[in-house]
């Protein structure tokens, strides 16, 4: 099967500045692929390649085996759902919802009741009336999926679309969002820089760092392996260890990683002898913050109960397995 | 805090307008050629109820409003160009480029037209037109709507420059998202989204160009429009009923600020 989307040697630059730097991506028809980053790693350029705002520099784009690198965003089968969600201020929610449709001609009666179905899709089905200004940011929202989906795109684009959004809403959309991905059958690219986020939906995560992609894999692979320091750093957080420390805690040079949840804080038995320099109660969770003797500081996790005995200043011993220490290639 | 300049302003803009509309109800001493205390309704019976000044005010309105369809027309693509395409130095240049004819006199402009679309008659050499194409609209209303709209041009653009730049970029992305051509942007989206800016600037190039006279001494010809009657009724003279024609702007004045007022002229100044 052709992917849904190709790029092949994607570079865009604006001015000197290379904001995406030789991209190559294919992403499988039906996944949900995340590109995570930090901002001005070029990740939202990436999104905007693919949805023809942007002319890359060089390189194709190919949707569905099509090359469409010079074919305008209107003439192109994907949908986008804004940042700022862009919803025409001067209609209403259902002439937004509509507005695809109209373009394109689709008979009036058709129009309506594909609009009313897509505004149902999302809850919104009593609020077709009312002006974006009327609405709440996580209707708002909603009402921008609706105004892309109602068009059946075959690939949806979104961009950080619940970065606006306040914690407890941006859990419930996350949830609402895969059910609609499910549902809906279509490929998703989402973009965001929230490593949980990225975790908990995505089939796959592009992790960018300075307009290059420096891992691409399932969520458990990209934390389990990380393929370089910044994955390490970015994804969840990590111990690192280089230099001096490495060659005294693992035994040889290079750089490494360990996940907190994989260093043990035990008062006695074996291990390497560390103070207890900060601790950090996290509700369900604890980190403890440990400076090995001889330099290198390492951060442990757990349970709060587990950790509950653990005071500071103590003098303990941190351990791990030979197993959880994740050996890092170079950075980019 | 805001007492004194609220006073001046009444006083002397409020203030001025009651007395101008006051002077309408006065009758003139027909000997003397001054203002008496009798009042009398005539002068506004004879602005009003004369039918050749109906089509000089109609024809002024017509004025107007061309003047206004042509300065929008233009300030669209040039503003949509300043404010959206052109890089951050072009920008700044465009930027003074527009501000720049507001620096030079009004009569300057006025003649400098009038240089241009002089006809040539009597064995005498015309203007820039004339000489170099052999054809010039000579003087008259096409000369007046043309002059007017080079004045006031200035303050459509800045308006709609606004306009442009508080046009979220991703409205258009949005648009065009979803399937639609420049075209169809640029109607469905664009102009109505900006319309609260175009209603802001045609204030400007409306009224300026409706209470005119001078332009149209200038390089109208025997072109007249209200502000010539006005002109010629406070010259000969006849204070009251000059005070009377003023009430066809006034009038005309208010209702358009009303109707832009309801298409949101005022909402973001």
């Amino acid at each position: 099967m052709l992917p849904a989307i190709s790029l092949r040697g994607v570079s865009k630059s604006f001015g000197a500045v290379a904001a995406v730097d030789g991209v190559d991506l294919d992403v499988t028809e039906g996944e949900f692929l995340t590109l995570l980053g930090p901002s001005g790693s070029g990740k939202t350029t990436v999104l905007r390649i693919i949805a023809g705002f942007e002319a890359p520099t060089s390189g194709q784009v190919l949707l569905g085996g099509q090359d469409v690198t010079d074919v305008p965003a209107f003439r192109r089968d994907v949908n986008t759902v804004f940042q700022d969600y862009a919803l025409f201020p001067h209609m209403t929610v259902a002439g937004n919802v509509e507005y695809g449709l109209k373009v394109k001609g689709i008979p009036a009666d058709e129009r309506r009741r594909r609009t009313a179905e897509a505004l149902e899709g999302v809850r919104l089905a009593d609020l077709g009336g009312r002006r974006p200004s009327e609405l709440s940011g996580g209707q708002r929202q909603r009402v921008a999926l609706a105004r892309a989906l109602v068009n059946r795109p075959k690939v949806l684009l979104l961009d950080e679309p619940l970065g606006a959004l306040d914690l407890k809403l941006r859990e419930e959309m996350q949830v609402e969002l895969k059910a609609i991905h499910a549902e809906a059958g279509i490929t998703f690219v989402y973009v965001t820089h929230d490593q949980g986020e990225a975790l908990s939906m995505s089939d796959r995560i592009a992790v960018f760092n300075r307009g290059r992609i420096e891992q691409i894999g399932p969520p458990r692979e990209v934390y389990g392996r990380p393929a370089t320091a910044f994955v390490a750093g970015f994804v969840g957080l990590s111990n690192l260890l280089v230099g001096d420390a490495a060659l005294r805690t693992v035994g040889r040079a290079g750089t490494f990683a360990i996940r907190p949840e994989h260093v043990a804080v035990t008062d006695d038995g074996p291990g390497f002898d560390a103070v207890v320099t900060s601790i950090q109660y996290l509700g369900p969770d604890s980190r403890v913050h440990c400076l090995i003797d001889g330099g290198g500081t390492v951060v442990a996790s757990g349970s709060s109960g587990r950790l509950a005995t653990v005071t500071l200043g103590q003098r303990v011993k941190v351990s791990w397995g030979p197993e959880s220490v994740l050996e890092l290639g170079p950075h980019h | 805090m805001l007492a004194p300049p609220l006073a001046w302003l009444l006083v002397v803009y409020v203030g001025s307008l009651v007395l101008l509309v006051a002077g309408a109800f006065f009758s003139l001493d027909e000997f003397t050629g001054k203002v008496t205390s009798q009042t009398t309704l005539s002068n506004l019976d004879e602005a009003f109820t004369e039918p050749a000044y109906w089509s000089l005010v109609a024809r002024s309105i017509g004025v107007a409003a061309l003047v206004t369809a042509i300065c929008l027309a233009i300030a669209l693509p040039v503003a949509f160009y300043v404010a959206k395409i052109a890089g951050p130095r072009a920008k700044r240049a465009l930027i003074v480029a527009m501000l720049l004819p507001l620096w030079s006199g009004y009569l300057v402009k006025a003649f400098g037209l009038r240089a241009i679309v002089e006809p040539g008659s009597g064995g005498r050499d015309g203007g820039l037109l004339a000489s170099l194409t052999g054809w010039s609209p000579g003087f008259g209303y096409p000369a007046v709507i043309a002059t007017l709209a080079y004045l006031w041009f200035p303050y459509m653009l800045l308006a709609v420059h606004a306009g442009f730049e508080r046009l979220p970029d991703t409205l258009v992305d949005a648009s065009s998202d979803l399937g639609a051509g420049s075209l169809r942007t640029f109607r469905s989206v664009i102009v109505p989204v900006l319309v609260p800016s175009i209603a802001a600037g045609s204030i400007f190039t409306f009224s300026l160009s409706l209470g005119d006279y001078i332009t149209v001494k200038i390089v109208g010809g025997t072109a007249q429009m209200i502000g010539n009657i006005i002109e010629r009724a406070l010259l000969a003279p006849n204070q009251p009923l000059a005070a009377a024609f003023t009430l066809w702007p006034i009038g005309i004045m208010v209702a358009y600020l009303w109707t832009m007022g309801r298409l949101g002229a005022f909402e973001n100044l």
